[in-house]
């Protein structure tokens, strides 16, 4: 169809952008900052920029400046594919850690205030898994603001996208991407959106397309994640019958408050803080005794458990096990470590200054997602790029994570694929024609907010998602089996099905939260069956993925990539009626899979 | 069981009793433009223990009562923001406030945030607020590009250390009896963030901003009634920021330390 930029047509406002970027955290205003200046550009997102879950991110981001001792950045791309359990691609980690140090520098240039070393450099601290050497002792990797390291990368890249003058459409919902055939191949052509203030819908038609729309933690119920983690731009990818990566692999962060989930930061363990059993035994020596408590994430959480699970869990109900920073002193605490500090007083009433905090481990990150190359273009099978279409962040799966994240790599990678998905869709766009948009492209998103509104069945959406968190925390968190996954598979079948009786109380259209909250739990729905049917097929160990079943890492017969496509009608009962596995070769280059030993 | 579990401190007695609940009645000012004339109260009841958040008591409601109920809310843990607003007639975020904290034999009052348009219940126009956070050029102007980071001592950084702290939730900005009759006033959230770049040894725009903050709608407003100061859930000293800027405007010029670098 051809319209004016900016005309309304049967109430569904149309607009024209050469770059579109769904989401405002991290990756997507990185991405922002070098498409706007290039070719006009909008961010849509479902947030005011400044909420988004970049600015929870405490601890550091990693880059081997060398500011404070000895380091190289290939040092950084070991321990990246080490962390990983050998699933990273090392092309990308390669990258990651090379792209680093520009990564840390812009962002200072940009003006975020890092901490300082006593020459006036950016000062680093230690982090889980990041060595020296190539394992040999921990080194001092992380740049930090504190413990607010996301929220100062967060209110910089927002700062720097209020000084180019970057155009956002706060709180508008992304729920549909519009494909068009051409020569007999889909290609997204735009972006339909729902703006909360109006209940209006939008058309965005634009030549190249940024996803960045973060994760989708709330699948399970203790999380770090924020409310709105729902994985609507994954979920998207998904319906559109492009390929998911990896989604078996989750993180679980070890300090969560126990209880909540509200994230503690490793860089705690980083400044020297120690976790302990009941009996105050510092239990990491047993298990990792070079790092020990710096080992990384899927390590520790799995020993934590295993602690709770022996009986040596603290507590009335020795359900937890405890971070004890006393020993670091009330100025370290005060200075370096301010906001954990002041979570734990105010969530648990425990004070870390004199009291140890009760901790467990807590929903954290996808190392799964939108599989894209190392250019951030998005993949339609092992090879093929969708032209015009990128993603960058949580929501994507380069792989620079593996199966298992380093802490402060992830806001390493917003920047430094953020960077990249805004330069390379700036240049796509330069040169491409915009791919026409269908006949009535919003007849999707229209049909699904009239009919989510309508709805006026008997299901409650908060029960539905209690009951998902739930039984996705009692089978799919930190240890599973075939049994557990097979349980909650029957559980997610049965809440899809439940899901077509809901009710949406609110019948009106400004800032409809209930419409909303219920058309996120489509998408959860949806990631929780892909996250346990691919787990479910992963019949090995391997980082974030721990089968007791099978507890041993199989690298003859797994040591590559999981993609996962929706081939058929997604309410079918059988998964596997409408699921279908492939697998991805994982690239290495310099590092051969070895036993992994802390 | 409420959504956040509840849970004894390390050091509480291993006694299995069921951890008391009690019903708690939030009185809610509702509006919403498209079925009501005007703003209205009403009451729910709720159960609730100790350690939740008021704004654990909103999503039960919710969930639970009445799913029009709007309101914005996204981190939970006091980090994005979202959740200002007026709680028995003090700005708070609803996921940092709970419920031990407050008088429970009473009603609890909850509100929209004042000063900025109400767009519905608990959610208010931003956008005011964002334009005057854009004004004052909230973002580092330094000139030439340096080979790597720019130097700046611990002290320097010190400087602007509270400010940087700022999450814009707004709680300052809408608790300032100025900016409530004179919706022109810059506002604290926005001296606040100037504050940031104004003390920072690295930007080379303090004057300009101090000029934008000399302004009849600039700092002069401020009549030191410390409301942002206790608004501020960040813990931020809001009217210490202002009154340092308003010093600043006198003479020309910010305070900020000399480098006090130890050589490598």
């Amino acid at each position: 169809m051809d319209f004016e930029d900016g005309a309304v047509i049967d109430g569904v406002t149309y607009h024209q952008y050469d770059v579109v970027i769904v989401g405002a955290g991290g990756a997507g205003m990185r991405a922002a900052i070098e498409a706007g200046p290039q070719v006009k550009t909008a961010v849509i997102t479902k947030l005011y920029p400044t909420r988004s879950h970049t600015g929870a991110a405490q601890g550091g981001m990693a880059a081997a400046l060398a500011n404070v001792e000895e380091d190289s950045w290939e040092w950084h791309t070991f321990d990246t594919v080490k962390g990983g359990d050998y699933l990273v691609d090392q092309d990308a980690a390669e990258i990651l850690a090379k792209e680093a140090i520009d990564a840390v520098l812009d962002l200072e240039n940009m003006g975020l205030p890092f901490n300082r070393t006593p020459e006036g450099k950016i000062d680093q601290r230690r982090f889980g898994g990041h060595t020296r050497d190539h394992g040999k002792a921990p080194v001092r990797r992380a740049c930090y603001a504190a413990d607010r390291t996301g929220h100062m990368i967060l209110q910089t890249l927002f700062q720097n996208c209020v000084k180019l003058g970057v155009e956002f459409y706060n709180e508008y919902y992304a729920l549909d991407m519009v494909m068009t055939e051409v020569d007999g191949v889909e290609q997204p052509s735009g972006i339909v959106a729902y703006e909360l203030a109006t209940g209006a819908i939008h058309v965005f038609q634009a030549k190249a397309i940024i996803y960045a729309t973060g994760g989708f933690g709330k699948v399970y119920k203790t999380t770090s994640n924020a409310h709105t983690l729902t994985g609507d731009g994954v979920g998207i990818i998904w319906r559109k019958k492009l390929p998911l990566e990896d989604m078996e692999f989750f993180q679980f962060h070890p300090t969560g408050l126990a209880g909540l989930g509200i994230l503690l930061t490793e860089g705690a363990r980083g400044e020297g803080a120690i976790l302990r059993n009941a009996s105050g035994e510092r239990f990491m020596e047993r298990y990792a005794p070079t790092i020990k408590d710096l080992a990384p994430r899927d390590i520790v959480a799995r020993c934590m458990v295993q602690e709770v699970a022996e009986g040596r869990g603290a507590g009335p109900h020795k359900d937890y096990v405890l971070l004890d920073c006393t020993h670091l002193g009330a100025e370290v605490l005060e200075t370096k470590l301010p906001d954990i500090t002041e979570f734990a007083r105010t969530y648990l009433g425990v004070d870390p200054v004199v009291e140890p905090v009760p901790v467990m481990p807590t929903a954290h990150y996808a190392m799964g997602g939108i599989p894209t190359n190392v250019s951030a273009e998005v993949l339609r099978d092992n090879t093929t790029v969708v032209p015009g279409l990128y993603a960058a962040g949580e929501c994507a799966c380069v792989s620079v994570h593996g199966s298992n994240r380093l802490g402060t790599n992830s806001l390493l990678d917003i920047n430094v694929f953020g960077k990249r998905a805004g330069n390379n869709a700036a240049a796509y766009a330069k040169t491409a024609e915009f791919t026409p948009l269908p006949e009535d492209p919003a007849k999707f998103v229209r049909e699904l907010v009239e009919s989510t509104r309508n709805a006026t069945g008997t299901e409650r959406i908060a029960s539905l998602r209690k009951e998902l968190q739930e039984e996705m925390d009692k089978n799919a968190q930190v240890f599973r089996t075939d049994e557990s996954l097979a349980k909650v598979t029957e559980t997610i079948h049965s809440l899809r099905q439940r899901y077509q009786q809901i009710s949406v109380q609110d019948k009106g259209h400004r800032y409809n939260t209930d419409l909303l909250e219920a058309i996120e739990l489509g998408f959860l729905l949806d990631l929780a069956e892909v996250v346990v049917f691919s787990a479910r097929n992963r019949k090995e160990s391997r980082g974030g993925h721990m089968r007791d079943d099978f507890p041993k890492r199989d690298d003859e017969n797994y040591m590559k990539h999981t993609m996962a496509y929706l081939t058929g009608d997604p309410h079918s009962a059988d998964a596997a009626d409408h699921i279908t596995l492939d697998w991805k070769p994982v690239v290495v280059t310099n590092y051969q899979p070895m036993e992994r030993k802390y | 069981m409420a959504e956040s579990a509840v849970l004894e401190g390390a050091s509480a007695p291993a006694d299995e009793a069921p951890i008391e609940s009690f019903t708690v009645t939030l009185i809610i000012r509702r509006f919403d433009s498209e079925f009501d004339d005007e703003p209205r109260w009403v009451d729910y009841d709720v159960e609730l223990f100790a350690t939740d958040r008021i704004l654990d008591a909103l999503h039960k409601i919710k969930w639970e009562q009445d799913g029009s109920l709007s309101f914005r809310r996204s981190c939970a843990h006091g980090v994005c923001g979202s959740d200002a607003m007026r709680i028995n007639g003090r700005n708070r975020l609803a996921c940092k406030t709970l419920i031990k904290d407050l008088d429970i034999s009473k009603p609890i009052y909850v509100e929209a945030i004042k000063g900025l348009p109400l767009e519905k219940d608990l959610i208010v126009d931003m956008e005011p607020f964002f334009a005057s956070y854009r004004e004052v050029q909230p973002f580092l102007q330094a000139s030439g590009k340096p080979e790597k980071e720019r130097i700046q001592s611990v002290a320097q950084r010190e400087r602007f250390d509270d400010t940087t702290k700022c999450i814009l939730c707004a709680a300052c900005t809408s608790s300032c009896p100025v900016f409530w009759t004179d919706g022109q006033y810059f506002g604290p959230a926005a001296i606040v963030n100037a504050h940031r770049f104004i003390f920072d040894s690295r930007d080379e725009a303090a004057q300009v901003r101090l000029d934008i903050l000399n302004d009849k709608e600039g700092v002069w407003r401020c009549r030191t009634t410390f409301n942002c100061s206790e608004a501020c859930p960040r813990g931020i000293e809001v009217t210490k920021a202002i009154a340092e800027v308003k010093a600043a405007v006198l003479r020309g010029k910010p305070d900020v330390p000399k480098s006090d670098l130890v050589s490598a």
